[in-house]
């Protein structure tokens, strides 16, 4: 009877240590692995802390019963240490040394140089490429395409797609105006306008630079951080085995927008892949050809309105006042004023195509990032809006003449 | 005014009184004190930053500052906390306490001593103008670039960064010259008799400090020079576009920047096993082992920098060095851990509170020290790089195993330095509640770390909200136990119960042979050691 009782008691304790662990294994662990590379790194971390929460145990357990026991307070005599034998003290010094020796190179060293040499196995058996590249504070995606192993597998061409990704969340949130809002499908500041998208099952060969600071990829479930260096070629590789909708953040400290810099990154099965590669290669034609028609002012006004709020912004604030003295106003600034065009229509030095084609100091250049309607639609909204009225209108054709 | 009133001219009317006794001093115990005084206010000047960015942490959003000025805080509060608490206090002991333990009349460069600490105020100044001037829209502000600099960020960074090259220089300055000191007094100051295998572990943990100090500091004074000729010289060290490389400047501040986590802990491992010896009534136990380790943590300290930038890209086989190298500093630093365990078992303890921290010293630190083993594994680094994992890891090493050290070094030396005992039931206090909520404050850490949420970000995902509450409300409560801290000191300086010679029952080195307060000289006459 009371050894069912006690069973029972067990039971229910251990149901009650362990539920919360099941129920909430992201908040207390490292979250669900999806790739190769993350899952073995979760069992090299559980393995490692299982080994150090014992030694520490095992240590502390007796270090508190020295405590208790060995208490002047209850007349315990300090008892002298007696110098050892030779003999002893080698054989003392030699044991845990050894067992030190084998938990460190042989219980954890062999499973961790596995872990390295999976991790930096970039190129064996990859099916594409894609090149990431982190900027102050947005990251640029860009399909090089499938490698003959991943064309041999079937897996759709992405190459030349190529896209900006910025946070999606409202200005007004990050600005601490509104209270943060958290939705399923856009969590709090770890949600972006454009999302990489990846094959489920197949081996990306990540590459990745930056253009300014250093910045760190970084998707927890992936297992997989690297640093963008400017100037350099990094590398990593990603196989996502589940679909979903993976987050993380820039790891690296890159400046003030440090932590508005969120990763997304959609797995889709190879069917659903193949159809966004195909609608994303539309709109890069669409676009091509939007560049070579004449738009209306409204249509630049409106699109520009959007262009900016995603990529302007952030430093120029939604009103175009700026936060000086790094970001100046464009409220009435000279810049955003004064002429872009010389008399024979080649765009001056220093103007407002300038700036934003080329970048100055801390600001980016935008010729990389955006595509010539965007630029145009954005320059043309900067001067007619935010307290400007300029009056002129810049064409994509006029931006496209200005990049060569 | 004019009579005589000094009627026995000893050694205490040798020097000049007032202001002028602290600005011209060149006495051990006066630099001493005030090197532990400049590292307590700065203690405070670092800890009320970092309540100011747990106070923004408490919930998501931004309420209280901009981005940019979070990054400002995080930035100095890190080189305050390393460079003007922990060192500066660190000095401070040895300032006091190497030639009383050694049986030396002085420190062997005494101007050198007055100029290693008036270098400090300076630095301290170029450190947190800019911060204080941009509090009053003046400026862009400090460094916004995190304690370690790296470039390009820090080439882009406003005129704080200068600001904090030039502190470092000086700070640098500094340490070398207290170093040089210590190393000659060590060698050519002890009492008769005293070989250096008989020396206090204290000194032991110092003579080796020392030495890293003066192997790495001139290290980092290159970099950062480098970096200045980068920002204003158009050289391009640290800039691919002109040849150079940012992950560079990594190798050279980590060559020093590791040896700086033992430069700050060495000092405390050598008076810890004196602390524990004194409440266990019972010899430290395996001195000689203790000594060898010290030296082997100090030369392997040197040789695994890398591990604090395993993601930024590095051939398999440096990574694979990096990784086992930096394992193996767990052999030696398990050696001193089993000799301060073996000092205790079995001794006749009691639990002032010197010994309190001590406990609490051995107990947390152990636990940065094991996460520290995890974090060298290179695979599982990926994740934990740059986590909040890897903050509340080097806190567990720096405030338990640094900042509860030196306290419990200050509670054990108080009564010998001012004469007075301090308040036992405030010290106990001040333990428990430094202990509790120290942990409660970086617990959580762990586990945000864990699940996915980056260091030195302004704001956060909503999923990470309840931790960072715990641990904000902790940190409030951590921060200001330490005035309770700051009362103790004061009113123990000022006055109270009589501290006899020896202050405590077990305790054994010729520093409590002297009165308590020691004499302005301390040593008239030369001791000898058996």
């Amino acid at each position: 009877m009371l050894k069912q009782a006690m069973k029972k008691i067990g039971f229910g304790l251990l149901l009650l240590l362990t539920a919360p662990l099941a129920l909430a294994e992201f908040r207390w662990n490292f979250p669900e692995p999806v790739t190769p590379m993350a899952l073995d790194t979760l069992h090299v971390h559980n393995k490692f802390m299982l080994i150090v929460a014992v030694i520490f145990v095992v240590v502390l357990a007796i270090m508190i019963y020295s405590l208790i026991k060995h208490r002047k307070s209850i007349g315990h005599q300090a008892v002298a240490d007696k110098a050892p034998s030779t003999a002893t003290e080698i054989f003392w010094t030699l044991i845990p040394f050894v067992i030190l020796l084998v938990i460190d190179f042989v219980i954890m060293g062999i499973p961790a140089y596995h872990s390295v040499i999976m991790m930096e196995d970039t190129r064996n058996e990859s099916d594409m490429v894609v090149k990431v590249t982190g900027s102050q504070w947005r990251w640029q995606y860009e399909y090089m395409g499938n490698t003959d192993k991943g064309s041999e597998d079937g897996l759709i061409d992405a190459k030349g797609i190529k896209f900006v990704s910025n946070l999606s969340t409202p200005q007004d949130q990050v600005n601490g105006t509104a209270p943060p809002v958290d939705t399923p499908d856009s969590p709090y500041l770890l949600d972006v306008d454009n999302r990489l998208v990846l094959p489920v099952g197949a081996k990306v060969r990540i590459l990745m630079t930056s253009t300014d600071v250093l910045h760190n990829w970084w998707v927890p479930q992936f297992g997989s951080s690297r640093v963008a260096v400017p100037g350099f070629i990094r590398e990593t590789w990603v196989q996502v085995d589940k679909a979903g909708t993976y987050r993380g953040q820039c790891k690296e400290l890159c400046g003030k927008g440090h932590g508005y810099m969120p990763v997304v990154v959609d797995a889709l099965p190879k069917e659903e892949y193949a159809a966004w590669v195909a609608l994303k290669k539309n709109e890069i034609n669409e676009q091509a050809a939007g560049a070579d028609k004449e738009w209306t002012k409204d249509e630049l006004m409106e699109q520009g309105k959007v262009v900016y709020e995603k990529n302007c912004a952030v430093c120029h604030q939604v009103t175009g006042a700026g936060l000086p003295p790094a970001f100046p106003a464009l409220t009435g600034s000279k810049i955003t004023t004064s002429p872009i065009f010389d008399a024979n229509g080649k765009y001056l030095p220093d103007s407002h195509m300038d700036r934003v084609l080329n970048g100055v100091r801390v600001m980016p250049a935008w010729k990389a990032i955006l595509n010539d309607s965007e630029i145009a639609a954005v320059i043309t909204y900067e001067r007619n809006a935010l307290g400007n009225s300029v009056g002129d209108v810049i064409q994509p054709a006029q931006v496209k003449a200005a990049r060569q | 005014m004019s009579t005589t009133t000094v009627a026995h001219h000893d050694e205490y009317a040798d020097h000049p009184n007032g202001i002028m006794r602290w600005l011209t001093t060149t006495n051990h115990k006066d630099i001493g004190t005030m090197y532990l005084t400049f590292s307590l206010i700065m203690f405070l000047v670092g800890g009320s930053m970092i309540l100011g960015i747990r106070a923004e942490l408490f919930q998501p959003g931004l309420q209280l500052m901009n981005p940019d000025f979070f990054n400002q805080l995080i930035g100095v509060h890190a080189l305050i906390m390393i460079f003007a608490a922990l060192m500066p206090a660190a000095t401070g002991f040895a300032n006091w306490m190497i030639p009383l333990q050694i049986g030396a009349p002085d420190m062997a460069l005494p101007r050198l001593n007055n100029w290693g600490f008036w270098l400090l105020p300076p630095s301290a100044i170029l450190l947190t103008l800019p911060f204080t001037l941009a509090l009053f829209g003046i400026g862009d502000g400090a460094l916004a670039t995190g304690w370690t600099f790296y470039p390009p960020l820090s080439i882009q960074g406003g005129i704080g960064v200068d600001f904090a090259i030039f502190a470092v220089h000086l700070l640098g300055i500094s340490s070398v010259l207290g170093s040089i000191n210590i190393i000659v007094t060590l060698f050519n100051m002890r009492a008769p008799g005293m070989t250096l295998m008989k020396m206090p572990m204290f000194a032991w943990g110092w003579l080796i400090t020392a030495f890293l100090l003066i192997a790495t500091i001139p290290v980092l004074a290159g970099a950062v020079t480098m970096l200045l000729t980068d920002r204003h010289f158009g050289t391009h060290f640290f800039d691919a576009a002109g040849g150079g490389d940012p992950i560079m400047f990594q190798h050279l501040f980590w060559f020093f920047g590791h040896p700086e986590v033992y430069i700050l802990l060495l000092p405390v491992w050598g008076f810890i096993p004196q602390i524990l010896q004194t409440f266990s009534r019972k010899p430290m136990y395996g001195y000689k082992a203790q000594v060898y380790s010290l030296i082997a943590i100090g030369a392997m300290s040197i040789i695994v920098w890398a591990h604090h930038f395993f993601t930024a890209g590095m051939p398999v086989p440096a990574l694979l060095y990096f990784m086992y190298s930096t394992m193996a500093i767990s052999l030696p630093l398990a050696v001193l851990f089993f000799c301060w365990i073996k000092t205790m078992w079995r001794g006749s303890m009691s639990f002032e509170t010197p010994m309190l921290f001590t406990v609490g010293w051995i107990i947390l630190f152990g636990i940065g020290g094991l996460t520290g083993l995890v974090l060298a594994d290179v695979a599982a680094d990926a994740q934990y790089h740059n986590s909040y994992f890897v903050v509340a890891h080097f806190h567990y090493t720096l405030f338990a195993g640094g900042i509860m050290g030196i306290m419990a070094g200050v509670y054990y030396w108080l009564p010998k330095m001012t004469g007075h005992m301090y308040n036992e039931k405030l010290g106990q206090l001040h333990f428990w509640l430094t202990a509790i909520s120290f942990n409660l404050t970086f617990i959580p850490q762990f586990f945000l770390g864990l699940a996915g949420m980056p260091r030195r970000i302004p704001d956060y995902a909503l999923q990470f909200a309840e931790f960072n509450m715990i641990s904000s409300i902790s940190a409030f409560v951590l921060g200001l136990s330490q005035l309770i801290f700051v009362y103790n000191i004061i009113s123990t300086a000022r006055g109270g119960k009589k501290a006899t010679d020896q202050v405590w029952e077990g305790a054994e080195g010729l520093e409590w042979t002297l009165s308590s307060p020691p004499p302005y000289h301390s040593f008239s006459e030369q001791p000898t050691v058996k």
